[in-house]
């Protein structure tokens, strides 16, 4: 097929960018969309003009450094998966695909399609761990049962990949459903209840000094999220800090 | 004698580690305080290896290519971590680990290594469930366990198919716990470019700040590698894209010996290659051959009709399909090692029996198990005489509960669905066992210099088992390092801070800038990937799932040929001053141009088959065994730890013999 790109580029953070066209043929079916991208940069390359810059890495879904901003949604517009599960099937001949960086006063741009996601680093510096050394004197891992519904549950919440889709489809640029993913997965386990109230509020507390924006419950994050993180986990993050600010 | 000294400490195998750790020296916490480590790669091996160092006290710098640590590639493996817990009263110990991992890798590991290994491995789940990592578990409340190919118990601990990033997460939690406290520094979008040696010690690396372009010199009284491995070297692999031998290589350079580098594994069940513009190939787990049935169809006209669309691999009976893997090996069917499941895959293949287009495919069937398992779900929910209907949708549901994310991963990928129609899978590139040679210590040959994890060389021979991969990485980094560098380092307690404005950091600074001029002064004839691929298509065909001494001679010629033109020829666009993806791929791809090289020579070398490494030479002419790999002990029994001396080609072989004394050498069987 043939298609016509709107590419985002910008050449450092200080920088002003801009859309540029770029028309692209011989793309097929079955090349992921970051594929399709490798044959624009190898042409881009050939005809001597600097590649544009993306973040990948695993190219199957799970590292998390993939975004982009496909045609106004994250990770494009198929369900579930990230951009580099994505497939050129989903397009047809003659598109024209506006390809943009990840938007959020919290996600500066590094290069091109390139964001800085380290605010989400500090968020879980801040209380994203038990607290427990790794000296391999823990109690017998079967101490602790656990209901399996509990540990499903806290599973699906560790499932975040933490790629920033939920901020970037947010109007108001919010991280919670990123911080209550954390939150909750260890909310739902007994280990990590001793730190639950400091882990609450120091994790709150980073995420709005990084400059997110407030939850309005608009759903959009829910949606976009391409591992599925359900909205309870804010609904959980909410309660938990209710439960915290008053016991400080 | 050989020059390689391994360090195995003394007393009977189940002891070694235990008395190894009465007599090493500590060091106080005070001293602890002045001194500084520094670790490359922020995986399993390395973020729990920086964790742990932190919480002890040292001053820990971590470094990683990607924007977080918990980006590493150890986040993508999916199917779960072997521990000797015998929670399942299955006749499992830390004996029988040992004994299968010694096994599974063909005999080709170090048996005092691997026990340790099997010996910590219980300990990794106590940690990683106190750190909360969500593992699956039983109504009961305990932790579920399933079974990895190669072995007769069920050990394996899963997330999922997420256990590699739940896992990662943890240490990476630990991490941040320590960034959080100031012990850990943590360098993410920073490339270590070269190591740098004083008086002959590891004293620290030079890396590039991959944002501003800015070269920067880093010292420490020791330094870990954890980088991962090298699979990448043939283009295509289940790899991420960024994964590298940059860092090993460079220390290799530096005087670290290299160690079996042509032990790599070839998964057996990975999504086919779909094109020339493929840039990487998908896993899907070795868990699903708990369930999944491996066949191709019998007849050649059935399959020339599936090729052509014409059949249905569901409307094939029962008797028209070919188990191969449960014809030939009835006592492990699908679950054989994947070395074994590979090669024969490739061997009903080439057989014609491939049933894609590419004739490089063959299926891994659900079916059967949908229909087990929709059985017992409809006895457990008090249906009787369910309908078909019933039977298939609750089967597909417990599928669903035990592999959905790899089923969805493989239907957005394909665009088929896995349910209704078998999977189509065939063999690639997922794991190097080769390495930087280490000793028990995980030290290699230079002082100060660690590596841990895929990195390294020592645990899994020949072939690694399922599931072994994420065991070795905590475990060197979390029980295993902690240790050793300690004893390392009590001699650095008065060394105090090592200065970066030394002659020695100079050298290294400049013979890192002036080969980075030299990848941008190319004439700009071809990209970086027009070689990588190259390089890739050479290594396959000749280096890849059967070798033999003609073509790995001419692989040795043809890449020696390949890395002079990518010298003179590359174009790398950009400048050297900013982001520049191209620069670095291009540094990556030079060393793997001269890692290439090294692969095939020691390939060359070993003239037997061992685990992944299959000589067409060295095969089984009679009885049961026929047509199977065949080892040379008398020959062979050794590690081939190479000392870099300029050209690959001129690359000086160092044998370590390989003495077993808790395991008679047998023929590994699996029938």
């Amino acid at each position: 097929m043939n298609l016509t790109l709107k590419i985002w580029r910008q050449s450092d953070a200080n920088s002003k960018g801009k859309l540029v066209d770029y028309k692209i043929s011989g793309i097929e079916g079955d090349m992921s969309f970051l594929e399709m991208l490798d044959v624009l940069n190898e042409d881009l390359i050939n005809k001597g003009e600097e590649p544009v810059v993306f973040d990948h890495d695993c190219r199957e879904g799970i590292c998390g450094a993939c975004s982009l901003q496909i045609n106004g949604e994250p990770h494009g517009p198929d369900r579930l998966i990230t951009t580099c599960q994505l497939h050129m099937r989903k397009f047809n001949d003659g598109d024209t695909i506006y390809i943009e960086p990840f938007r959020a006063k919290a996600f500066p741009v590094v290069k091109d399609l390139m964001v800085d996601r380290s605010s989400f680093e500090r968020i879980q510096q801040a209380g994203g761990y038990i607290s427990v050394n790794t000296s391999g004197n823990t109690q017998d891992a079967n101490a602790i049962p656990i209901r399996k519904e509990d540990a499903d549950e806290a599973m699906d919440a560790a499932t975040c990949i933490g790629c920033g889709a939920c901020v970037a489809a947010c109007k108001n640029a919010s991280a919670m459903l990123f911080t209550s993913a954390k939150v909750s997965q260890f909310a739902l386990l007994p280990q990590g209840q001793v730190e639950a109230t400091e882990r609450v509020l120091a994790m709150v507390n980073q995420m709005d000094e990084e400059g997110f924006g407030n939850c309005t419950n608009t759903g959009a994050c829910e949606i976009e999220c391409p591992k599925g993180i359900s909205l309870e986990n804010i609904a959980r993050m909410n309660r938990e800090y209710l439960k915290a600010s008053m016991k400080g | 004698m050989s020059i390689l000294d391994s360090k195995i400490p003394e007393g009977p195998l189940a002891d070694k580690w235990t008395n190894y750790k009465n007599k090493i020296n500590l060091v106080n916490p005070a001293n602890k305080r002045n001194i500084d480590v520094i670790v490359v790669g922020t995986g399993l091996a390395g973020g729990s290896a920086a964790a742990t160092l932190a919480e002890l006290g040292y001053n820990v710098k971590t470094f990683c290519y990607q924007d977080s640590p918990r980006r590493a590639h150890s986040i993508a493996a999916q199917g779960g971590i072997n521990a000797a817990k015998n929670y399942q009263g299955d006749g499992d110990s830390d004996y029988r680990l040992f004994y299968d991992t010694v096994k599974g890798g063909d005999y080709r590991s170090r048996e005092a290594n691997v026990y340790r290994l099997a010996e910590v491995s219980g300990n990794i789940i106590d940690q990683c469930v106190a750190q909360g990592v969500p593992f699956a578990r039983e109504y009961g409340g305990l932790l579920d366990n399933r079974s990895f190919g190669g072995v007769l118990v069920s050990r394996t601990f899963y997330a999922k198919g997420q256990t590699g990033q739940q896992l990662l997460l943890g240490a990476y939690s630990a991490m941040n716990r320590q960034i959080n406290r100031g012990k850990i520094q943590a360098f993410n979008r920073h490339e270590m470019l070269d190591l740098v040696k004083i008086d002959g010690k590891a004293r620290g690396i030079i890396a590039r700040n991959l944002v501003t372009g800015e070269i920067e010199r880093h010292s420490a009284h020791a330094v870990v590698l954890a980088s991962g491995g090298y699979g990448n070297v043939f283009f295509l692999s289940t790899n991420a894209m960024g994964s590298n031998v940059m860092a090993a290589w460079r220390a290799h350079r530096r005087g670290a010996f290299f160690a079996n580098p042509c032990y790599t594994q070839i998964h057996p069940t990975c999504i086919p290659v779909s094109g020339d513009h493929q840039s990487k190939l998908t896993l899907m787990s070795e868990s699903l051959r708990n369930d999944g049935r491996i066949w191709v169809p019998k007849r050649k006209e059935d399959v020339e009709a599936i090729r052509e669309g014409k059949l249905k691999p569901t409307q094939l009976s029962e008797e028209e399909r070919d188990y191969y893997l449960e014809r030939r090996y009835p006592a492990f069917g699908n679950l054989v090692p994947r070395d074994v499941a590979s090669r024969a895959a490739k061997e009903r293949c080439d057989a014609g029996f491939g049933v894609n287009k590419t004739g490089e495919a063959v299926y891994l069937d659900f079916a059967s198990a949908i229909q087990r398992y929709g059985k017992e779900k409809a006895l457990t929910s008090g249906i009787h005489n369910p309908s078909k209907e019933e039977i298939t949708k609750m089967g597909e549901e417990v599928i669903e509960s035990k592999y959905g994310n790899l089923f969805q991963m493989y239907e957005k990928i394909v665009d088929e669905n896995p349910y209704k129609s078998p999977m189509m899978i065939y063999p690639a590139v997922h794991y190097t066992m080769g390495g930087l040679w280490v000793d028990y210590n995980l030290q290699t040959t230079i002082p100060g210099c660690y590596a841990a994890g895929e990195a390294n060389f020592s645990d899994h021979g020949a072939n690694r088992l399922g599931a072994s991969a994420l065991m070795q990485g905590l475990a060197d980094g979390y029980f295993v390092l902690p240790y050793t560098i300690g004893d390392y380092l009590s001699q650095d307690i008065r060394t105090g801070k090592i200065p970066t404005d030394t002659p020695e950091f100079d050298q290294a600074e400049k013979e890192v800038k002036d080969r980075i001029e030299k990848l941008m002064a190319g004439s700009g004839e071809h990209s970086v990937d027009y070689y990588h691929k190259k390089l890739g298509k050479i290594m396959w065909n000749k280096c890849g799932m059967s070798r033999n001494e003609k073509e790995l001679k001419e692989a040795i010629e043809e890449i020696a040929v390949l890395r002079e033109d990518f010298w003179k020829n590359v174009k790398v666009p950009g400048t050297i001053n900013s982001m520049n993806p191209e620069l670095e791929k291009a540094g990556r791809v030079a060393d793997f141009l001269e890692l290439g090289e090294l692969f095939a020579k020691d390939a060359l070398n070993r003239n037997e088959s061992c685990g992944g490494h299959f000589r067409e030479e060295s095969v089984e002419q009679s009885g049961e065994q026929k047509g199977e790999a065949l080892r040379d002990d008398k020959n062979f029994k050794y590690v081939a730890a190479w000392e870099y001396k300029g050209e690959p080609k001129d690359a000086q072989l160092h044998k370590e013999d390989l003495v077993f004394e808790n395991i008679e050498l047998k023929t590994r069987s699996y029938k």
